[in-house]
């Protein structure tokens, strides 16, 4: 199989690993289950270094390669590696990690000793904090260069995670930890080897791809700016969602009419048109394969949500350096323009469909990482739906936020910050694990066990992805409690003060009467009566819509106060109700637009206006208040 | 068209399924309309340039009809649920309930008069000029002498129809075509002030009912339609609109006419959400779907044969015992060489981290947001105090702020179906031209995690060799076409999607049962003029030579390198062709003799043909005797 994969971790167990021991023992667990999963004839093969123990085939052969233990030689993944990685041992020495990358390339070497199809891999996870042995021959940079050089021979690449910041308890010494910086970054230019450091357990438990599937181009061929000039590239996928994919118990899709008996039927108004396969084959829309640019335009012209799905990656077609020098001038043009470029893509031969994109640039910041393009699928003008949405500067001025207000959200915008300046960023999407997923394979493993396994409960150490961080809480509390001041708590007192009214009033339940009003009149009326009398009628109008909270009474409610307004005019002797019912009138619209019932208001206004002959006098009124 | 899915993976996300609120849709504000249109003599006299550059004349009669054929082939997509009529007046024969003369309302079988429109109501309109003289008339309505007023009967019709349904639920309209700007020209004296009166009371009625009246007037250029005659007042037009009045309405009947077939959806909620700030404070959010991408709509199995919508049911039959079970609620998962079973239970509360809240996390600069952190259409989010009050107020607050320090916020959404990291961003009002092109709020884009997220570029990074880097002069030539090829309104709502068009105009022509589908433009293919102009040319010309170099030929280039696969089907196809020439294809098939050849056999003659190769023994030799018209 092309695409298999030996891969050797090489994990430090050292007395200042010892925290994060944990963290690893559930990420390394996990990566063997989903190979079990995905990939079932991977070999892996687990090296531990930092113990008291020595067990390695070099220090038989050659001595040396002191406190590194072969803890799994590789293998086929099965259970019983999972397991043992769930329970690393503790180790007591320094670790050496160089002496750990030579054993693991051994290994590697001595299983594979041809440079042939199967994918050599070697993961290692230290801090890094402790000294490598000087070497006999040359100096320490030297003795790397070697092992590197071999590492690229053999094709072997290696993903180093170097644990540091708050999750080493240990002060590290700097010169040990700015000489073993710049030793591992040899390997980085020596070889394809990806360094990521890590400084909280949630991005430790993120920085593992675990899933190692090869991944697929979606298209390959010429990007055209125009008929005449043309750049190769691949596209492949960036970003897919990955889930597990369960199947369905006993089911037999049962199916009495076979399909070649059946045709789909669409939808035209009340009718179905049946529409064969062979007749859809002949007519349907069959664009030409092709990836086309339409143009360039500001890339404050497409908004961010627009973007439709999983994203893909343009690159240049690989060994070509022609279309590496095309896309990498076209890129930092764009960026430093501020551009993006529109396109139209058919990835496929005979497919159906056209996807309209967008290129944004992707410079890139690494020597042997040439520039690229992302690229996000758009909507089509079918896909956008055009819902109206009321201005905030048009809501009524009680439900604006005061200055202070605004200062208390602006503190809290700033200091409650992910981001901050010169330190590692918490909760990157790129280090961030699912813990969906986590807790799904946690649960697989259990009950492969004990079917009977209960769901076990979320992983403390994901947490801090679902919550907010405590520490981050904790350092702002002065600014969380202002904004907590700032802004009056949720339950509204005139919810409750109104309740009390209405169960007082009502010999019923209160819910009755705000479901159904026209059973019991009376009890409305009096107490709408009541509120009209109060000095300040509008407020008991807003209160009494407050209580109602599905969509259908808040309608009822609005045409309560449609016929309470009518009410005071119709009984108004010369206008003196007319203050009043104007009030009602405001409060009515502000409820309206608070409950997008904008329609129902505007509705009403223009039949107070045209229907009831009676109502001129309040129009004139009304004209006059400069009514709203 | 191969737009549908099942989505049967617990793991997915189907909570705004656009179809499952299907009757929620029908529900809300619907549109009742009469189409009022003129068939005086006038309107078949009177014509006016069909288009730009086309000298063909078209009577107004026609236009109209046109206009609102193709305005009804759109509704029967965009909004099938609206009703209509179409009415004719000044009309020989008469057809209303009113039994009135001069106004003939228009209809088929199967079909009230205001209702929904149907395929057989389309198709017999887009006939109706064919047979209208014979069975319906064209007659001047309004003639000295009598009292007849055909213009109020038609108003008053109209209003009959759009009797049903209340105006709060129901936006009730009539469209008047006409070229006539004086009804009332040829009488004279009281009778005619008579008449006007009376005729403009019959149209204040019906719009106090909460009917509205738009007038969409026809005129030749040599003999424009003075709307300030008679029919400003009757559909209440003041003073200053008058000058733009007549414009706009040219510009509406165009409308009419190029609508695009859209599935139109009602503003609908998909979920209410409290978004928990900090401890102790929360807000409501409603969430709306903005942009989801649309699909041809449902599809019903039919029979072949009948044309019977078909039942779908699913049995459950238990794989020890055989007998039925009532439904499946377990699935499983293969691992370590057996199958672990879940029950439904169990996966929810697998997926189950904070019951349906958004917990705010934390805050980051917008750049942080980096473009390949998209999975799925974003969710629009707008405060509602309808459950808790201050929520508008604290929304309003932070959206600001959000928005004067360029940060999004992080949140943890934990949905039923799939928990995630979403980013908020706050979005600003955006009105243009009077319209609001984006609404105030924030939108909601799931973020992904470490495993959504593939390592293209590294993999790469080994096979890359040396990476050069594009220089200045490069770049500047890079810029120079980027400059050139310039979008600079480009927006969204520009391009309609080609597929989905197509599908539209399909279905059309099998309902309407249209020999010819009509042509589909596809919008979305380059402007190939555009990039023909000589500034365009010589700008990609030159960055052509800076980066690749003077002599660059891509035909030799294309032809360099072919690929292993690429070389090894071509190695098959000269097989094929080669052993395809030993058999006498022709006789084969006549005499019934291609079923004894072997699948090997069969597949020379289809891959010499450039056929496809799959399927059954049966299929290949069917598609055979397809290939050679047998």
């Amino acid at each position: 199989m092309a695409n298999k994969e030996a891969l050797v971790l090489l994990l430090d167990v050292g007395p200042s690993m010892h925290s994060v021991i944990p963290v690893i023992e559930k990420l390394c667990s996990m990566l063997v289950q989903k190979k079990l999963i995905y990939n079932r004839h991977d070999k892996v093969g687990v090296v531990l270094f930092g113990t008291k123990e020595t067990y390695n085939e070099l220090t038989l052969e050659l001595g040396g390669y002191r406190h590194v233990v072969v803890l799994k030689n590789l293998k086929d993944v099965d259970g019983d590696m999972v397991e043992a990685l769930q329970k690393l041992p503790r180790g007591t020495k320094d670790g050496d990690f160089l002496d750990a990358i030579v054993v693991g390339m051994d290994m590697l070497i001595k299983m594979y000793p041809k440079a042939n199809k199967v994918k050599k891999r070697l993961c290692l996870i230290t801090n890094a904090q402790c000294p490598i042995k000087a070497s006999i021959e040359g100096t320490k940079e030297e003795q790397v260069t070697t092992i590197a050089k071999q590492m690229s021979v053999h094709g072997t690449r290696m993903e180093s995670i170097i644990v540091r910041g708050k999750l080493c308890r240990k002060k590290a010494n700097k010169t040990t930890a700015s000489e073993n910086h710049r030793l591992l970054n040899i390997f980085s230019k020596e070889t394809s080897t990806r360094i990521v450091y890590v400084g909280n357990p949630v991005s430790l438990f993120g920085a593992l791809k675990t899933q190692n599937k090869t991944p697929h181009t979606v298209f390959r061929g010429d990007l055209e700016l125009s008929s005449k000039m043309k750049i190769k590239v691949w596209v492949y996928k960036k970003t897919i969602e990955e889930l597990p994919n369960l199947k369905k118990c006993y089911e037999s899709p049962d199916i009495v009419v076979p399909s070649d008996q059946r045709v789909r039927g669409y939808h035209y108004g009340p009718q179905l048109v049946p529409m064969s396969k062979v007749a859809l084959d002949a007519v349907k829309f069959k664009p030409e394969k092709g990836v086309k640019l339409l143009g360039f335009t500001n890339s404050s012209n497409v908004l961010r949500h627009y973007y439709m799905k999983d994203v893909n990656i343009f690159i240049p077609e690989p060994e070509n350096t022609n279309a590496m020098l095309a896309l990498s001038a076209l890129a930092r043009a764009m960026k430093e323009m501020n551009k993006v470029a529109i396109l139209r893509c058919v990835w496929r031969r005979g497919q159906t469909k056209v996807v309209i994109g967008v290129l944004t640039p992707n410079i890139s910041d690494k020597e042997n990482i040439p520039d690229s393009f992302y690229f996000n699928v758009l909507p089509f003008a079918e896909d956008v739906r055009e819902f109206q949405f009321p201005s905030f500067s048009k809501l009524p001025a009680a439900l604006q936020p005061n200055q202070q207000q605004l200062e208390a959200a602006a503190n809290l915008v700033e200091m409650l910050d992910l981001a901050p300046c010169g330190k590692e960023k918490a909760l990157l999407p790129d280090f961030t694990p699912n813990p969906v997923l986590e807790r799904f394979y946690r649960c697989l493993e259990l009950k492969s066990k004990n079917p009977g396994a209960a769901v076990p409960p979320i992983d403390e150490t994901l947490k801090k992805i679902t919550e907010p961080d405590s520490n981050l809480v904790l350092k702002n509390k002065s600014v969380i409690d202002s904004f907590r001041r700032c802004f009056e708590p949720n339950e509204n007192p005139r919810h409750k003060k109104l309740r009390r009214l209405l169960l007082e009033k009502s010999s019923s339940s209160e819910e009755d009467c705000n479901r159904d009003i026209t059973p019991l009149p009376s009890n409305l009326i009096e107490v709408k009566v009541d509120s009209v009398c109060n000095p300040t009628p509008p407020q008991v109008f807003e209160a009494m819509s407050g209580s109602r909270n599905t969509q259908d009474s808040v309608v009822k409610a609005i045409k309560d106060r449609r016929n309470k307004i009518f009410e005071l005019i119709d009984e108004s002797n010369d206008g003196d109700n007319y203050p009043e019912a104007l009030q009602c009138l405001t409060a009515l619209q502000e409820k309206c637009i608070v409950d997008q019932e904008s329609e129902q208001f505007n509705d009403f206004l223009r039949r107070l206006w045209n229907f009831d002959r009676n109502l001129q006098n309040f129009r004139g009124y009304l004209a006059s208040r400069d009514s709203p | 068209m191969d737009f549908e899915h099942e989505s049967d993976d617990p793991f997915r996300d189907d909570e705004d399924d656009p179809d499952a609120h299907l009757s929620l849709e029908k529900e809300s504000t619907k549109e009742y309309v009469v189409y009022l249109v003129d068939a005086s003599p006038k309107m078949f006299t009177s014509t006016c340039p069909a288009s730009a550059d086309d000298q063909k004349e078209e009577s107004h009669f026609h236009i109209a009809l046109s206009c609102i054929s193709q305005s009804l082939k759109n509704q029967i997509i965009n909004r099938s649920y609206d009703e209509l009529a179409i009415c004719f007046f000044n009309t020989r024969e008469k057809r209303n309930i009113q039994e009135l003369s001069g106004v003939f309302v228009f209809n088929v079988p199967e079909r009230d008069y205001l209702d929904r429109p149907t395929a057989r109501l389309i198709k017999e309109f887009d006939r109706i000029e064919e047979s209208f003289a014979k069975d319906i008339g064209s007659q001047h309505g309004i003639v000295p002498g009598t009292r007849e007023n055909s213009l109020y009967n038609a108003i008053w019709v109209a209003q009959a129809l759009l009797r049903k349904g209340s105006a709060k639920t129901v936006d009730k309209r009539v469209l008047l075509f006409t070229n006539e700007d004086d009804p009332f020209g040829c009488i004279k004296g009281a009778i005619k002030s008579d008449m006007k009166r009376m005729t403009l009371q019959r149209a204040k009625d019906a719009q106090d009912l909460g009917i509205s009246i738009e007038l969409l007037p026809l005129s030749h250029p040599s003999d424009p339609f003075n709307v300030s005659q008679f029919y400003a007042e009757l559909i209440g037009l003041e003073e200053d609109e008058l000058a733009d009045f007549m414009p706009s309405s040219g510009i509406k009947l165009e409308d009419m006419k190029d609508q695009l077939r859209k599935r139109m959806f009602k503003k609908r909620i998909v979920k209410k959400l409290k978004f928990i700030i900090v401890d102790g404070i929360s807000i409501e959010l409603n969430s709306y779907a903005l942009i989801r991408p649309t699909v041809p709509g449902a599809i019903t199995w039919l029979d072949s044969v009948t044309n019977q919508p078909l039942k779908s049911e699913r049995t459950f039959i238990c794989a020890d015992t055989g007998a039925l079970v009532e439904e499946s609620t377990k699935r499983f998962h293969p691992y370590k060489n057996q199958n672990i079973v879940f029950s439904t239970k169990e996966l929810s509360e697998i997926k189950r981290f904070s019951t349906g809240h958004l917990h705010l996390l934390g805050f980051k600069p917008l750049s942080c947001l980096r473009d390949y952190y998209n999975l799925k259409p974003s969710t629009f989010l707008y405060p509602s105090d309808e459950a808790m009050d201050g929520s508008i107020c604290i929304f309003i607050a932070l959206h600001r702020s959000m928005i004067q320090l360029k940060r999004f916020a992080v949140a943890f959404y934990g949905g039923s179906s799939r928990p995630q990291l979403v980013a908020l961003i706050a979005q600003d009002e955006i009105i243009q031209s009077g319209g609001q092109i984006e609404p105030p709020g924030m939108h909601m884009i799931s973020l992904p995690y470490s495993d959504d997220i593939r390592l293209v570029e590294e993999r790469h990074s080994e096979k890359v060799g040396m990476v050069t880097r594009a220089s200045n002069d490069q770049i500047k030539k890079a810029a120079d076409v980027i400059k050139r090829i310039d979008l600079k309104d480009f927006s969204i709502c520009q391009f309609a999607n080609p597929g989905l068009q197509r599908h539209y105009a399909v279905l059309q022509a099998l309902a309407l049962e249209e020999d010819e589908i009509p042509e589909i433009k596809d919008e979305t293919l380059p402007d190939e003029e555009g990039l023909a102009r000589p500034g365009v040319v010589k700008a990609l010309e030159e960055f052509k030579t800076s980066v690749y170099g003077e002599n660059y030929d891509e035909e030799c280039e294309a032809n360099a390198k072919p690929s292993e696969a690429s070389k090894k089907r071509k190695a098959q196809a000269e097989v094929a062709t080669k052993e395809c020439e030993n058999y006498d294809w022709g006789e084969l098939a006549d005499t019934g003799k291609l079923k004894d050849l072997t699948v090997v056999e069969l597949k020379y003659y289809l891959t010499a043909h450039n056929l496809p190769v799959s399927g059954k023994k049966e299929a290949l030799v069917s598609r055979i005797l397809t290939h050679m018209k047998k």
